[in-house]
């Protein structure tokens, strides 16, 4: 940036500082006041930052970096994020695995229960480690695919750390017990509206590289990744409409009730779903294939209709979430409908990158980082026909409520985003620090095995484990009275769960691997081992 | 850049033309599987709209043409539900709870339902097999505190046990005698020596434990410990201890009393369900 617009920002930001400690000064309760003194924190740093950084003697401050082609240091920044909350979101994960197999590890305090450290899971596994894995590939990507140096980079860093603010205050808040109680929409208002100010620069950013590309057409990666990009700011501010009882309070109420507010709730989790962990890693998924397997895209006919037809079938399927409750039928109904319809649009996306590999298949035993992309498109084919099933009103009546959601949620999550983000990370971590190749071929390999083991472990016990439960809710006695009752249900379960908390700590373990490859890569070493290929070269 | 369409070797497709940072793309044609599979769902989804309620309205909705109603159907199994057990239900309503004993088919309905309930709002205080805690009785035995008949049970589930809403709740009201000083702590010790002793002969007892005994507890604990139902006191001269049978417990229930709660039922559950639920416990094995 110029001197002057430094001077600019750097006014503001001291501006926004002062105006945060003026809130804290008239903070109606402790988490309020944590946060906004953390707000003035963030903003001194970014006017400190600011004024350090820039040349002041006149010149571009930033001309040693306009050198590269592409700007990837946002993305190496990115790319660390990505593996820290990464293992976070994965370590409270297992915690909290263990918490349900053995309640004592609540440690009777607020802060570590159960209730506020599972929003700080789901967060931090979604919104931190997905969020920062679509922000910092969707730079690298739109880049790469429009020819063109990222726009307005300094806008592009004010995403990246505000959004890692926004991380902080909501992880702090859940654990301090600030909660609209809205599932995966759970931070307070001032948070909700910071984040809305970072999501909107994000698009700015987005768009405008694309409106500059030189490129004479769209790559569909960058479809996928502008869809993901505004719907979800579309979702989290209707869904985020609430008025604050002052502004000096972390406490709001929601700008809707009753079954209104489950409504308009679901329509923002599904499609939460749909965008950011299906559309965005489809973008994701439509760079990091085709060039990890060196083959062109397979169908592009394909890609355009299952594009728009996910587009516009996921926007109805939120109500699948409330069959049987007091939403009305024909909103049951078309939730319903729509999700079974999503089911070959969503499976497009499967053919189109498994079909990418034919021609390329034989890499599958010499590449360890195509096989993470190719399993995770086969448990996005499974957990996409596993969904529009589990939205039949009746299989609904069995799995709702039950862990079958939750290992559907986990085979979709573990198998198909944390897998193909793990496959992006060993893709761009020797791209950007330099190196020719992953340190250890032979710790990629481990990893996708261990996590394989963890996710098959995790995903089977929740299914045994959630048509238990659902078929005791269930049962009556000739008599026509409940067989069972709550309780009895989670001590039959109680295996079960101890078993999940395993294959969870095998996915963590997988994934620090993952992160003890990547340290090793970026201070570039290399081990010294027989390639995996020459091995089977022998063998063969 | 520049769309010349080449064939890939591979395939035998032509590519669009395009190309991105070396990507490629195929002009292959949409699988045919793929798109008649998702033609069959929506044929299949316009279809069940048809059939159900599904097109939002200007102030209503479509309603279907199967007149279908998720509230109906959840009203219609209600009423099945209580269809089937409809006979038995309005039988055991009007009928005494020994007229229920007596009869096998509505003896077995009563157990059936009792146990199904007890699971629900007893087994959190008595344990999941009745089995009891400290301070909340084992039911499993025919050691009661106001009584172990089918009519005493019922009585202590309708009103409870020092339940304040409830004005027939059972009330008995042991007084502190270390905290309100009517004994001294030597004394209260003495007492619990004494107390031990009824249902341990090898324990030790003092000639004045006795007497405190004799001039405090017996007349509602009995001269013998062998306590007194009416009035809701424990016998002592058995082994069974709801507080706990070591020196220091009964120390500290002569001390400060004890003076557990239970919840009276017949504000929560229906007559029926205290009916049955009176019946369950007094079969578990130690009704009288």
């Amino acid at each position: 940036m110029d001197p002057i617009s430094t001077l600019i920002t750097v006014a503001v930001s001291i501006l926004a500082a002062l105006l945060a400690l003026f809130a804290a000064s008239q903070a109606h309760d402790s988490i309020f006041f944590i946060h906004m003194l953390v707000f003035a924190l963030a903003f001194g740093l970014m006017a400190l930052t600011l004024v350090r950084k820039c040349n002041f003697a006149g010149g571009d401050g930033r001309s040693v970096a306009a050198e590269d082609t592409y700007c990837d240091t946002i993305v190496r920044y990115g790319v660390i994020a990505i593996a820290f909350w990464g293992v976070v979101g994965f370590a409270v994960g297992v915690l909290i695995a263990f918490q349900l197999a053995f309640p004592n590890l609540n440690f009777d305090l607020p802060w570590t229960n159960f209730g506020r450290l599972r929003p700080l899971h789901t967060s931090a596994v979604i919104f931190a480690f997905g969020g920062n894995a679509l922000i910092a590939t969707s730079f690298y990507i739109v880049q790469r695919t429009c020819r063109v140096r990222l726009s307005l980079e300094p806008l592009a860093w004010f995403v990246f750390w505000g959004y890692q603010l926004f991380i902080v205050l909501a992880a702090t808040g859940y654990v301090l017990g600030a909660t609209q109680g809205k599932e995966y929409a759970e931070p307070e208002w001032y948070v909700d509206l910071w984040l809305t100010v970072v999501w909107v620069a994000y698009l700015l950013v987005f768009l405008v590289t694309l409106m500059r590309r030189k490129e004479p057409h769209i790559y569909v990666a960058n479809w996928f990744l502008l869809a993901f990009i505004v719907t979800v700011a579309l979702l989290h501010v209707v869904n985020g409409l609430a008025v604050p009882v002052s502004l000096y309070s972390s406490t709001s109420y929601a700008a809707f009730s009753g079954v209104q507010s489950a409504l308009v709730q679901w329509w923002y989790a599904h499609n939460a779903v749909g965008f950011f962990l299906t559309a965005g890693f489809l973008g994701m998924m439509y760079y990091f294939i085709p060039k990890q397997a060196n083959r062109p895209v397979y169908s592009y006919r394909l890609s355009i209709v299952h594009f728009w037809a996910i587009i516009f079938l996921y926007m109805w399927a939120g109500p699948h979430h409330l069959h049987y409750t007091a939403l009305p039928d024909w909103a049951q109904t078309l939730g319903m409908v729509f999700s079974v319809m999503l089911w070959m649009p969503s499976w497009g996306g499967m053919i189109n990158g498994l079909m990418t590999l034919s021609g390329a298949w034989d890499k599958l035993r010499t590449d360890p980082i195509l096989r993470f992309f190719v399993a995770s498109v086969a448990f996005y084919g499974m957990a996409t026909f596993e969904g529009p099933l589990m939205s039949i009103k009746a299989v609904n009546g069995l799995s709702h409520y039950t862990d079958w959601t939750i290992g559907h949620v986990h085979s979709g999550a573990l198998g198909w985003n944390a897998l193909i983000t793990f496959g992006a990370l060993y893709f761009l971590t020797p791209k950007l620090w330099g190196a020719k190749q992953m340190y250890s071929n032979r710790l990629i390999n481990w990893h996708f095995w261990i996590a394989m083991l963890g996710i098959c472990i995790y995903a089977a016990s929740m299914w045994v484990s959630g048509i238990t439960q659902g078929l005791m809710w269930r049962e009556y006695n000739a008599e026509g009275f409940l067989v069972y009752s709550f309780a009895e249900t989670v001590l039959i379960l109680h295996p079960f769960y101890v078993l999940r908390a395993v294959g969870g700590l095998l996915f963590l373990f997988g994934a620090l691997l993952m992160v003890y490859n990547m340290w090793k890569t970026i201070r570039g070493e290399r081990e010294v081992d027989q390639p995996i290929s020459q091995v089977i070269t022998v063998g063969a | 850049m520049t769309d010349i369409k080449k064939v890939d070797e591979v395939s035998g497709t032509t590519t669009t033309g395009h190309e991105w940072d070396g990507i490629y793309e195929l002009d292959t044609p949409m699988p045919r599987w793929w798109l008649w599979t998702m033609y069959g769902t929506i044929i299949w989804g316009v279809i069940y709209m048809v059939l159900y309620p599904a097109v939002p309205l200007l102030d209503d909705n479509t309603k279907g043409t199967l007149g279908y109603s998720s509230r109906a159907e959840v009203a219609q199994s209600i009423a099945d539900a209580a269809k089937a057990q409809s006979g038995l239900r309005s039988k055991l309503e009007a009928a005494s709870l020994q007229e229920i004993k007596a009869d096998p088919q509505m003896l077995s309905f009563a157990k059936a339902g009792g146990k199904a309930a007890f699971k629900v709002n007893c087994v959190q205080c008595h344990g999941s097999g009745a089995e009891g805690a400290k301070g909340n009785p084992n039911l499993n035995d025919d050691d009661w505190l106001w009584g172990g008949s089918l009519e005493d049970i019922h009585e202590t589930i309708k009103h409870g046990i020092r339940f304040e809403q409830d004005d027939d709740t059972r009330i008995s009201d042991m007084p502190a005698f270390g905290r309100d000083e009517m004994l001294t702590e030597e004394q209260v010790d003495d007492v619990a020596a004494f107390v031990l002793s009824l249902s341990d002969t090898s324990a030790q007892k003092t000639e004045t434990g006795a007497k405190l005994y004799a001039d405090n507890c017996s007349s509602c604990h009995g001269d013998k410990g062998q306590g007194n139902r009416e009035l809701g006191a424990p016998a002592l001269n058995d082994q069974i201890w709801l507080y706990g049978g070591d020196k220091a417990s009964v120390v500290q229930s002569i001390h400060s009393s004890r003076a557990g709660v239970m919840p009276a039922w017949a504000h929560r559950l229906d007559k029926l369900t205290i009916k049955q639920l009176a019946i369950y416990v007094h079969a578990l094995g130690g009704g009288e």
